[in-house]
């Protein structure tokens, strides 16, 4: 419903009408609105953080437990290789990105449901919602990510310059969490039973993503195919990035990003033409 | 000619009666699409399709809606539960998309569909505003600017750094209220709001969105209290069905509107109900000449009777007649108004009679509420029990101060005196 004009003595001009078919971002409207997005995170992490007892150390304790476990069954039990990196620090390294992952995609899909009555009541992109759960858990990342430096300096590791890699591989995770995010909130408003496949995705996806084990326990010619689970790109090219081992710059890699790229904008795109329909869905209790 | 804030063409919203259920599981979809071919397979055989009809799924909720708003004008919007006015709202906020038609919106469009969207229990006041204000579409900066007065005008101070959660209602109802009164869009859309907080409360609700208007912005107001339409709007628009039936000053409006509501004739009766201690059977309007009407002139006296039955005796029973006109009570009179004090009711058939004087209420739509009770409990309670209408034959009143679709609702004739004093 989006044409604006703008009149000479510069009142905007609106018009509202129905549209249809496939459209992309309207990123100048998403612009207008960037404080609500900051808003909306900001609420997130605020009320997760008020309700518990230790706050943000949740962001530290999570990969950290996670992290001990694994290197306790993995990597001392079950002897799993981890490409010459203290196994530790090499679980870590994976546990970081997969942690936001799995939180954007399990709170993605029910955050529609959860701001059901804002969605119903006040229009604002509604594409925002989606992406203010991925902004809290990018938060949370980057607070773990301060003890990835304090395990750096514990095992006197010197990372290399392809350390400059590094963002582009988060932009990847976020690209990644954000595409899936986006076509789970939107899936899980028209078919609720989204919401009881996720937690199954969820273990799912971990076992077939390089978090334990490293890529290079795959067979070779396996590895495209492998691949084609965006999260192994983001893991190993992290690792690769931080630890400069295992897959850097492949095919694996490629397909990676070519599906984590193509998740994003159908994701988008899918996201922005169901949206007509999100309130008439939910319905708005009566109102 | 001013360029209008709101031009709305045609506007319309089909709502398919599938789309309204809550949520499609997957298993729908998927049997839908194993269905099809086999569909498609009969309709080839057979030889004709196999619809079934759509009508019946479908229902207009908002259909050929046309209006133009000019700026600073103040537009009640009023009908029936389901009558389409929340759809008109949605549309215009932007929440839901029309089916058809078109409405263009010349600047900002703020809505207050609900006080309090957004207010998180966890949060406390003060973060609430911040969020909140930021939802209704304000900046950071402007909502910094206004910070005071909306404590100032919700009355917090004390509690701005508690939870929300530990608010009570009035006070939450205040602070969300405060915020969305601070919005300052071109056009501001309003629903219902009133219907919340103490009457003090909602008096300065009132004032604030007087002052809004006044300030020159264009205000479309739903609530189902007539009384505040009738004070705030300068125009409304009746909705029934989804359709328009009228646009035009409010007071002509609201009297389409009570017309609408107006069914019954000049008689009502109710049956006996034995286990009551005081029953009212019957309701009966006529003129003074006895004749049975609910349509009068301004000259004519009106009088109502009620008929009731006492059946124990009853100390301190009272009947309680509310006139209102435009949903604005107008009189409200106790049967025992003219005693000292009130005798106690042996049982018994009764019947009290109430006349209303001629040249006293203006022209218009009446409806009248008839209660029973004693002084600690309402035994029986008849809303708009009866209808009448008072019409203007004979006199001219072109000129006059209580023309009916003047402001006020009761006549005062020969009561004023001028005289030359140089």
């Amino acid at each position: 419903m989006t044409t604006l004009t703008e009149e000479s003595v510069n009142v905007p001009v609106f018009v509202i009408r129905a549209t249809t078919g496939w459209r992309f971002l309207d990123l100048q409207e998403l612009w207008d609105y960037r404080e609500l997005v900051y808003f909306l995170t900001w609420r997130d992490i605020k009320v997760r953080y008020k309700q518990t007892v230790i706050g943000a150390a949740w962001a530290i304790l999570q990969p950290v437990a996670m992290m001990a476990v694994f290197t306790l069954f993995f990597g001392k039990l079950a002897k799993v290789p981890s490409d010459g990196v203290p196994y530790p620090l090499f679980a870590f390294a994976g546990l970081l990105p997969w942690q936001l992952f799995s939180r954007v995609i399990s709170e993605s899909t029910n955050s529609l449901i959860t701001d059901q009555r804002l969605i119903s009541r006040v229009y604002f992109p509604r594409i925002i919602v989606p992406m203010a759960t991925t902004m809290a858990a990018i938060v949370d990342f980057v607070v773990a990510s301060a003890l990835m430096v304090v395990m750096f300096m514990y095992y006197k590791i010197t990372p290399g310059m392809s350390l400059l890699w590094v963002p582009v591989f988060v932009l990847l995770m976020i690209m990644t969490a954000l595409g899936v995010g986006f076509w789970l909130s939107a899936l899980n408003i028209e078919y609720r039973d989204v919401a009881y496949i996720v937690p199954f995705l969820n273990q799912f996806w971990l076992f077939l993503t390089p978090i334990a084990y490293p890529s290079s326990m795959v067979p070779a010619k396996w590895r495209v195919l492998y691949g084609l689970n965006p999260m192994t790109g983001v893991v190993e090219g992290l690792r690769w990035a931080l630890f400069k081992t295992g897959t850097g710059p492949s095919p694996m890699l490629a397909a990676s990003v070519t599906i984590s790229i193509g998740l994003f904008l159908s994701g988008i795109a899918w996201f922005r033409r169901r949206e007509r329909i999100f309130v008439d869905m939910i319905g708005s209790g009566g109102r | 000619m001013p360029t209008p804030a709101l031009r709305v063409c045609g506007l319309g919203k089909l709502y398919k009666i599938g789309q309204l259920q809550k949520y499609k599981a997957l298993r729908d979809t998927l049997t839908d699409a194993m269905s099809a071919p086999f569909r498609a397979a009969r309709t080839l055989v057979k030889g004709q399709p196999t619809f079934v009809a759509a009508a019946e799924s479908e229902f207009w909720a908002l259909k050929d809606v046309s209006f133009t708003v000019n700026p600073g004008e103040v537009i009640g919007i009023i009908g029936r539960n389901g009558a389409g006015k929340s759809t008109l709202l949605k549309i215009l906020s932007r929440i839901t998309e029309p089916t058809e038609g078109s409405a263009e919106v010349h600047g900002r469009l703020g809505s207050l569909l609900e006080v309090g969207t957004g207010f998180h229990p966890e949060l406390t006041g003060r973060e609430n505003i911040f969020l909140n204000g930021a939802i209704l579409g304000m900046k950071k900066a402007e909502i910094k600017r206004k910070f005071d007065d909306i404590v100032a005008f919700a009355e917090i101070e004390k509690f701005l750094d508690t939870p929300v959660k530990f608010y009570s209602s009035g006070m939450y109802v205040r602070l969300a209220f405060a915020v969305a009164a601070h919005l300052e869009p071109e056009i501001l859309l309003v629903d219902e709001v009133l219907a919340v907080g103490d009457a003090a409360f909602q008096k300065k609700c009132l004032g604030k969105m007087s002052e809004v208007a006044k300030g020159g912005r264009t205000i479309f107001f739903v609530s189902h209290n007539m009384g505040a339409i009738a004070e705030l709007c300068s125009r409304a628009i009746l909705l029934d069905h989804g359709r328009q039936i009228n646009d035009g000053p409010v007071a002509t409006v609201l009297e389409h509107y009570s017309r609408l509501n107006n069914s019954q004739g000049s008689q009502i009766d109710f049956t006996l109900d034995p286990s009551l201690p005081c029953c009212i059977l019957g309701l009966r309007l006529c003129n003074q000449d006895g004749v049975d009407s609910n349509s009068f002139d301004i000259n004519d006296e009106i009088t109502i009777f009620i008929t009731y039955r006492v059946s124990v005796k009853l100390h301190g029973l009272q009947l309680t007649a509310t006139v209102a006109r435009n949903f604005i009570d107008v009189i409200h009179s106790f049967d025992t108004d003219g005693m000292d004090e009130i005798p106690p009711r042996e049982p018994g058939l009764y019947q009290a009679r109430l006349a209303i004087p001629k040249m006293f209420l203006k022209g218009g739509i009446y409806s009248v509420r008839i209660t029973a009770g004693t002084p600690d409990r309402l035994i029986q309670d008849f809303e708009a029990a009866l209808q009448f209408e008072i019409e203007e034959l004979s006199v001219n009143t072109h000129m006059k101060g209580y023309r009916r679709d003047r402001v006020g609702h009761v006549i005062l004739n020969d009561v004023w005196q001028s005289s030359r004093l140089e």
